[in-house]
């Protein structure tokens, strides 16, 4: 089976722009996995947030996935295209990653 | 293109200054950090994802073992016993006596700090695991235990105050001078900005590094960093050969958003059985190769994996290459009871344990091996400390359920306080030069045509598990070793960047610059060990060997890994 995934991306202060990825995939893979494969056979530069990767323990993957917010780890990869932004209500900081570290775990500058 | 797009090369660095600085946010991090403003010190608590959700800890799920006493009586010198056998001979029974003394301790500290340790009549539950005499290990419901623990420490740290906790900081290099530990080296991954720490004690708390293997239960950050961070910065590693699998992680279906381990706990509360293609029991066809097994829930972890090993190898796999885990002969409300809530997150990943079993493997999970420390949990290195999982020698050749985190618990605190009472002593021997090899590094970041480092990522998990995996030879080890080497100088000599802010090429480039070392010490240990012991399986000499009771360790020095042997610590004077 394959997915596309069209991904929004850039910095903030940049206009974002998509870009479409497509992979296969067996059934019951996640969106993680996905942009895993994405990193690995087309685009190391691709910017996401993970860590646990199976045990959705770590909360750390949550983006847009098709206009809800969810985990990337936990929601399937489907034939035809996801649409993944980065959360809406976040500072962004590239692709898909936003500023979600409470205030006062982060380093000022 | 010029290196001069990186910020890290551009920008003045940030520095910071601490007494203590602590490496890691899971267990052993955050009690290190806790203890240590306990006792008076300043203290920075550094972390490369976020705090207190990066590594093993947050996503354990089963069991803590200590001699509580509240379900059965015990008694630490129990529990001691049970993790000196299970090490085979290599335990440092300073460190063991040390894990089990003080593990009832901090299991009631944590009691009091709201953990939840699920309760029955009154009394902590304990339930029995595999290798211990008696029911000793404690848990959170449903599986919970990791996440718990994480959240009563955090939230411990937060209303401590004196420590000052910094994520997505990920440490590059530690900084020596006149032999003593003063500081490190870190990239600001939201900014890609260098940041200088100067710190009187230097505590690493990086936890392990089974993400070097294929198939593991591993965060993406558990690639071993502490082990190169203390290779580089003149501390020894101890029983790297010593990686543990186990036995029946999650292989198939795709199961997504849980544990790999999950299976373990049912299968003890519910007596899961193992079975072949042939839709038989095996398990006790290996029982009588080990004294440990207690006839019910047979098999240790490492003879377990092997069952499992020798079953696919001879033919008697399950279609993905492991074995079937069934329950189909649980009542539906005994399945209900023991399941609770994960009954429905296994339905929504379509798994029906009454109609059909699941497919279970090894998959690589703890690492016994890891940083030498002394009784005071220092490295060679003055002012260097290790704690958690990036020690070794607790549990010498295999680990016994559950006491994982009671080490990191119990050598955290220990670590922690040790660190503070020196650096409340000692002056700072930091000074800026101390981080300019680092600096420098990360300084000659280009970018340029890598191969695709995320790629290479996959290519040497994948090596490792072929041929550094459960079960080893001779050939199988040379050639892992020499495709490391090949896989080093693919990588070169300075980093490679993409883009900042959050610059995912050039964190795979540091990873893999420690992964490498790291896989190489596993490597060189496997390979110089002609024997079988523990979770070290060689097939080329699959006997014990009394002559190898010995302990080996790993230096770098001139670039060049070096081998040392020497015979297990029996010493038991606690500090
Ligand atoms: C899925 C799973 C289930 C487990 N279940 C159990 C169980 O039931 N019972 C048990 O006793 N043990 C269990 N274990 C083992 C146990 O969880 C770990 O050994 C223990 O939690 C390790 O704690 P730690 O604090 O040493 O390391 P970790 O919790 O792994 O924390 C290390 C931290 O260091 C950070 N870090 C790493 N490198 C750097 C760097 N360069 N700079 C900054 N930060 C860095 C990581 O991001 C991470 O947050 C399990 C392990 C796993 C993976
Ligand atoms: S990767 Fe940890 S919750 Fe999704």
């Amino acid at each position: 089976m394959r997915a596309v995934l069209a991904i929004q991306r850039g910095m903030s202060g940049e206009p974002p722009r998509v870009e479409r990825f497509e992979v296969s995939f067996e059934a019951g893979q996640s969106v993680l996995d996905g942009l895993r494969i994405v990193r690995q056979q087309a685009d190391p530069s691709l910017a996401f947030r993970f860590s646990c990767i199976n045990a959705n323990a770590c909360k750390e993957c949550m983006m847009l996935i098709d206009g809800d917010v969810d985990y990337a780890c936990t929601v399937r990869l489907k034939e035809g295209v996801t649409a993944l932004a980065p959360l809406p209500k976040k500072a962004l900081i590239r692709d898909l990653v936003t500023e979600i570290a409470p205030p006062d775990e982060r380093l000022r500058f | 293109m010029s290196s001069s797009e990186n910020n890290a090369a551009t920008d003045q660095p940030m520095h910071l200054d601490t007494d203590v600085l602590v490496i890691g946010s899971g267990a052993a991090g955050m009690y290190a950090a806790l203890e240590a403003a306990r006792a008076g010190a300043s203290v920075i608590l550094a972390e490369r994802s976020l705090i207190g959700r990066g590594g093993a800890t947050v996503m354990a799920q089963m069991t803590v073992a200590a001699a509580l006493a509240e379900q059965t009586p015990d008694h630490w010198e129990h529990h001691l016993s049970d993790t000196l056998a299970a090490g085979r001979g290599l335990c440092d029974e300073g460190l063991a006596a040390l894990l089990c003394e003080d593990g009832p301790r901090r299991l009631r500290e944590m009691d009091d700090w709201k953990v939840g340790w699920a309760r029955e009549d009154g009394h902590i539950k304990q339930a029995q695991a595999p290798g211990h005499d008696r029911p000793r290990c404690a848990y959170v419901d449903f599986l919970s235990t990791g996440p718990a623990v994480s959240r009563a420490l955090r939230s411990r740290l937060n209303s401590a105050g004196a420590v000052r906790r910094i994520g997505e900081l990920l440490i590059v290099e530690i900084s020596v001078r006149d032999g003593q530990a003063c500081g490190a080296t870190a990239l600001h991954l939201t900014t890609g900005r260098a940041v200088t720490l100067a710190a009187k004690a230097v505590v690493i708390a990086t936890g392990g590094l089974t993400g070097l293997y294929r198939r593991n239960s591993a965060s993406s950050n558990m690639v071993g960093d502490g082990y190169a961070l203390a290779l580089r910065a003149g501390a020894e590693l101890i029983d790297m050969e010593f990686v543990q699998f186990f036995p029946i992680g999650h292989l198939a279906p795709r199961l997504v958003g849980m544990d790999p381990i999950m299976w373990d706990p049912f299968r003890y509360k519910l007596g899961g059985k193992l079975l072949n293609a042939e839709m038989r029991e095996f398990e006790t066809d290996y029982v009588d190769q080990d004294s440990r097994s207690d006839g019910r829930y047979v098999l240790t972890r490492d003879l377990a994996t092997y069952a499992i090993t020798k079953e696919v190898e001879a033919g008697r796999g399950s279609p993905a290459g492991g074995a079937y885990l069934s329950f189909q002969h649980v009542p539906e409300a005994e399945m209900r009871s023991a399941f609770g809530p994960v009954v429905d997150r296994l339905a929504a990943n379509g798994i029906d344990l009454a109609s059909r079993p699941v497919e279970v493997a090894p998959i690589a999970h703890y690492h016994m091996g890891g940083i030498r420390v002394d009784s005071m949990l220092q490295t060679r290195v003055a002012g260097l400390y290790a704690c958690g999982e990036a020690v070794g020698g607790a549990n010498g050749a295999n680990r016994l359920s559950g006491n994982a985190i009671t080490e990191a618990f119990v050598f955290g605190a220990r670590a922690g306080r040790n660190a503070a009472q020196r650096a409340l002593q000692a002056s700072s021997h930091w000074e800026p030069q101390a981080a300019r090899p680092a600096l420098d590094l990360l300084r000659s970041t280009e970018r340029r045509d890598a191969p695709n480092l995320a790629a290479i990522v996959v290519e040497l998990k994948a090596l490792m598990a072929d041929g550094v995996g459960p079960f080893r030879t001779a050939d199988k080890l040379r050639l892992a070793a020499q495709a490391i080497a090949r896989l080093k100088t693919e990588i070169g000599q300075s980093p490679v960047s993409s883009a900042t802010p959050f610059d995912t090429v050039l964190v795979d480039w540091l990873d893999l610059r420690n992964m490498l070392l790291v896989a190489q010490s596993v490597t060189l240990a496997a390979l110089a060990r002609t024997e079988s012991r523990g979770a070290h399986q060689r097939e080329d000499h699959p006997a014990l060997d009394e002559t190898w009771s010995v302990n080996q360790t790993v230096s770098l020095s001139g670039g060049q890994l070096h081998l040392g042997r020497s015979p297990p610590s029996r010493q038991r004077t606690l500090p």
